[in-house]
């Protein structure tokens, strides 16, 4: 049973959400937990998840945007299926991943926070993702590429692009 | 709490413990700099501007949030400090412009003045500052990022303070940004807005000139004002507000209403009724000549002296023939205390009429006499802020009475004060109360007798009799409870709850009126069965005494137009009101009857009028007025315009051309005596220090009819709980007066004629219509509600 009736989400994540906000001392620690979920089952945070999240917890949509828009991580556009996540961050910018964004960005076509015409990759260069001895790394959605070369870096996207890459939820 | 001693800056200073170090430091005249410290909002310890050196301590603390310790030592100002100071205001003015020339600030604003004592004017950063468009978030509130210096004192404004969350921070480091809760993508112009209650109180929060005002903007600077601190002319709250007046071809205009030097009752509040709602002075309609109706039909300017001589000749006549009980009077709830006395008892001893009456907002009389003999039962609107529990029974202070929601909300907030509601209707207020009652529609009558004792009234107080009955138990749990009352409630049933509350240690009371003078005009006698101070009529008073008016009761304000209906009422005599509109009166009604209007528009009973006399408003007279609480202040004249007189001076003026005894209507050339210069003695030449005493404080010799402190001194002398003390008015201060009704009149007995005006946050009876600034926030209400794509005028 959903505690909000008519929700957005699917009744496996809605469920969740219901456990979610009774878990912690206070209900708005949950909200960052309940962004990241939403976003992976709708692609982004959309106007409506907000709106529902804020029911949720019992805030105002306002104080939903206002931690949604400062963490990086959080998109309010829809991104491509794929979204390649590129580290520049110290250990990779000195083994070559810059070299690796670069590649990237010449394969694909496409800058930092943007997407593919046909919305199969959208490209990120993000900060530490915790990946450091095996430097450079990116993340493809939830699933990890270390250890890069231009070459493996057209490897992996290729099985993307043939659907036979991990799709990690 | 016990006291701490601390050494600060070589001084030892002395403060309750738990006080704040930048508080601390105030008091002992210490000024600590800050941009996000806001007294009574939480701490932020966001500009970094507080910091001072506390010895033994690692590093430079911020003042704001540390509390003070016994032994602490000091130092606010050193040279370490002062280089820190400098460079967070290098980063502060990293992406500031530094437009000061064009910006409303420009002259007050605080980062300013930092900037010149710190010197910061140059910068590392060579870097282009980001710049942004402003944005127009409402007609009165308008936003430029620039120049914002993420103090958050905003935010915290609107969401503790005022309990709206309009405002939120979003995005991080050098792209954070205040942004309003409605985002552009939600707006159906793509704009980002505030849908808030537009009390501007972000704007006032704001240190620099982020937050500026739609009335305001890129009008003038404050240093080309005069500031005039007066009483705000709309709700019952009475707030001061200070207006900045600049001169014009015909007179001085108010551009600017704001909360300046936070001195007054309302502390740091101002809503935006108080802050933007001046602007109906200026407004176009404005009647700035005489007019007299023609054998034609039409209304035509003529001179003062004409239409005087018109009025006068015909009131006089009319009482000689018709007599006076023939006449009708009826006065405004936005009327000087002064005026309204003055008005009652030009009726009663010039008019020699009773037919005396004002549109009421709550039932003055009834309240008044409930609590005779108990005259330290009234509260104030300070006790709004102080008292452990409040009890609100009716109306909807958020709404009607902002100020009192502020006080009721900070109270709750900094004090947990607890807060007790029945309302048949979901005030907002209920989210800070401790119990909430919802009560049946009308369910006020059998919540005051349930209250009283009548158990079999629950069921038609409210469906929730447990609730009633636990809420009753809560409430006679308390002491010194504070008990407002709606105007819902009125004659035996406010008597029932007042008994009630009688009962309960300490309580005090309060009904909340409409206007920032009903309170006054009912103490004043606007009523045609009470003489001023709730005097009933025919009953032997000093009051009666002083002046011998008729002794039956008069009509009232319904019972005047069924006279004239039946043409019976010979002139109406009306001073800024408009009962026309309020009471739905058929204009055809008045077709016998001589009518006399002294308004500042062509209202719906103006346009009926055959004399209408330009009337000055609260703005532009001086005077005092008393709040629904009972709490006097004084009126000072900020704007002018020139055509139009007072309601004081007209009223005089008619009178004299009646033929009355000047000196018996205002008592003036007595009282304080004029010396003009010493003429002996070893002083003798030199001033008169008497007078320059009586100058200095604003007393001259009343030495005009036109002088309404003659008849502030009658008052003083003449109304029961008006002993008024003179400095204190003086100083602009306000002072708590009790009514002091004698229990005479069975209150059962009395018609019920409160109407409350219903007015909205953005509504003012007759006078809002003539708001522009109003009229915008209406329209912006409901283009919001109706989803349609706001009217913008160009940003820049």
């Amino acid at each position: 049973m959903s505690t909000v009736t008519n929700t957005i989400f699917s009744p496996e994540l809605a469920a969740r959400f219901d456990h979610l906000v009774t878990i912690y001392p206070v209900k708005r620690s949950a909200l960052v937990p309940m962004l990241l979920y939403a976003q992976d089952e709708i692609g982004y945070v959309s106007d409506a998840a907000v709106s529902e999240i804020a029911v949720r917890i019992g805030i105002n949509d306002l104080e939903v945007r206002n931690v949604l828009s400062y963490y990086s991580m959080l998109r309010t556009k829809p991104a491509g299926k794929y979204n390649v996540q590129v580290c520049t961050n110290i250990s990779c910018m000195l083994r070559g991943g810059y070299g690796i964004l670069d590649h990237c960005k010449k394969t694909l076509g496409i800058g930092h926070k943007e997407t593919t015409a046909d919305g199969t990759f959208s490209l990120e260069e993000v900060e530490c993702i915790g990946a450091c001895c095996w430097a450079p790394a990116m993340q493809v959605n939830y699933d990890f590429h270390d250890g890069l070369t231009p070459e493996k870096v057209d490897v992996v996207l290729q099985q993307y692009r043939d659907g036979q890459g991990k799709d990690v939820k | 709490m016990a006291d701490v001693t601390l050494i600060v800056d070589g001084k030892q200073i002395t403060a309750p413990a738990g006080t704040l170090l930048i508080e601390a430091c105030k008091s002992a005249g210490i000024e600590i700099p800050a941009f996000c410290y806001y007294p009574g909002l939480s701490l932020q310890a966001a500009c970094r501007m507080c910091v001072v050196r506390i010895e033994k301590q690692p590093k430079l603390a911020t003042a704001c949030t540390t509390t003070i310790a016994e032994g602490m030592v000091v130092q606010t100002e050193t040279p370490e400090i002062a280089q820190a100071r400098k460079a967070t205001l290098q980063l502060l003015l990293g992406n500031h412009p530094l437009d000061c020339p064009v910006c409303d600030a420009g002259g007050e604003c605080e980062l300013q003045d930092m900037t010149f004592k710190y010197g910061a004017a140059e910068s590392f950063y060579a870097e282009p500052k980001n710049h942004r468009e402003e944005q127009k978030w409402s007609p009165v509130v308008y936003f430029d990022r620039p120049r914002c210096i993420l103090c958050y004192r905003c935010v915290r404004m609107c969401g503790e303070g005022m309990d709206v969350f309009a405002l939120g921070i979003q995005n991080r480091g050098s792209s954070a940004v205040i942004a309003p809760n409605v985002p552009a993508q939600l707006s159906p112009d793509d704009l980002a807005h505030v849908d808030c209650e537009q009390c501007g109180m972000c704007i006032d929060a704001c240190p620099v000139g982020a937050l500026t005002s739609g009335t305001y903007r890129y009008k003038t600077r404050p240093w080309e004002m005069n500031h005039v601190a007066t009483v705000c002319t709309h709700c019952g709250d009475g707030c001061k507000t200070t207006l900045g007046v600049r001169s014009t071809s015909d007179g001085s205009e108010i551009v600017r209403g704001d909360n300046r030097d936070k001195s007054g009752i309302n502390n740091d509040f101002l809503c935006n009724k108080g802050r933007y709602a001046f602007d109906f002075a200026n407004h176009e309609d404005r009647i700035t000549q005489p007019l007299v109706r023609q054998a034609n039909g039409e209304l035509k300017p003529v001179s003062w002296e004409i239409a005087l001589d018109h009025v006068g000749k015909k009131l006089r006549e009319l009482r000689d023939t018709r007599g006076g009980k023939s006449i009708g009077v009826i006065g405004g709830n936005r009327l000087t205390n002064e005026e309204a006395y003055l008005l009652q008892k030009f009726a009663r001893t010039v008019l020699h009429t009773n037919n005396i009456d004002h549109h009421r907002t709550a039932d003055y009389v009834a309240f008044a006499q409930s609590l005779a003999g108990h005259g330290e039962r009234t509260a104030s609107l300070h006790d709004t802020l102080k008292a452990p529990a409040v009890l609100i029974v009716g109306g909807d202070p958020t709404v009607q009475s902002p100020a009192t929601a502020w006080n009721l909300r900070t109270n709750v907030r900094l004090n947990r004060a607890k807060l007790y509601i029945a309302n048949a209707a979901e005030i907002k207020l209920r989210r800070q109360a401790k119990a909430f009652l919802q009560l049946a529609p009308f369910g006020y009558n059998a919540l005051a007798a349930y209250l009283a004792g009548d158990e079999a009234a629950a069921l038609s107080a409210t469906s929730d009799t447990a609730a009633l009955s636990s809420f009753r138990d809560a409430v006679k749990a308390e002491e010194n409870l504070l008990i407002l009352i709606g105007s819902e409630l009125r004659g035996a049933e406010l008597k029932k709850l007042i008994d009630f509350g009688l009962t309960i240690p300490g309580a005090k009371f309060a009904l909340l009126s409409d206007y920032v003078n009903s309170r006054g005009a009912a103490d004043m006698g606007l009523l045609p069965d009470m003489l001023p101070g709730y005097t009933p009529v025919g009953a032997t008073s000093p009051m009666a005494t002083e002046y011998a008016g008729p002794n039956a009761l008069g009509l009232d304000m319904l019972e005047m137009f069924d006279s004239a209906d039946r043409g019976n009422l010979s002139a109406l005599y009306v001073v800024g009101a408009n009962p026309v509109a309020r009471y739905s009166i058929d204009p055809a009604t008045l077709k016998n009857t001589f009518v006399v209007v002294q308004e500042m528009f062509l209202t719906e009973t103006a346009a009926l009028a055959d004399v209408v006399l330009p009337a000055a408003n609260l703005y532009e007279k001086a005077g005092s007025v008393t709040n629904s609480y009972g709490d006097l202040q004084q009126v000072s004249k900020a704007g002018d315009r020139a055509g139009v007189r007072t309601d004081f001076e007209m009223i005089v003026r008619v009178a004299d051309k009646i033929g009355a005894n000047m000196q018996s209507l205002v008592p003036f050339g007595k009282g304080l005596r004029a010396d003009m210069g010493q003429t002996r003695g070893v002083q003798s030449g030199e001033a008169d220090r008497h007078a320059v005493w009586l100058t200095a404080n604003n007393m001259e010799p009343r030495l005009s009819p036109f002088d309404s402190f003659a008849i502030l001194d009658e008052i003083q002398r003449l109304v029961p709980g008006y002993n008024i003390l003179r400095l204190q008015l003086l100083s602009g201060n306000d002072q708590h007066l009790s009514p002091a009704a004698t229990p005479l009149v069975q209150i059962s007995n009395r018609r019920d004629l409160v109407v409350p005006a219903n007015d909205t946050l953005f509504t003012s009876g007759t006078l809002g219509r003539y708001s522009t600034m109003l009229c915008d926030l209406q329209q912006n209400e409901i283009l919001r509600a109706s989803n349609l794509t706001q009217i913008q005028t160009a940003a820049d």
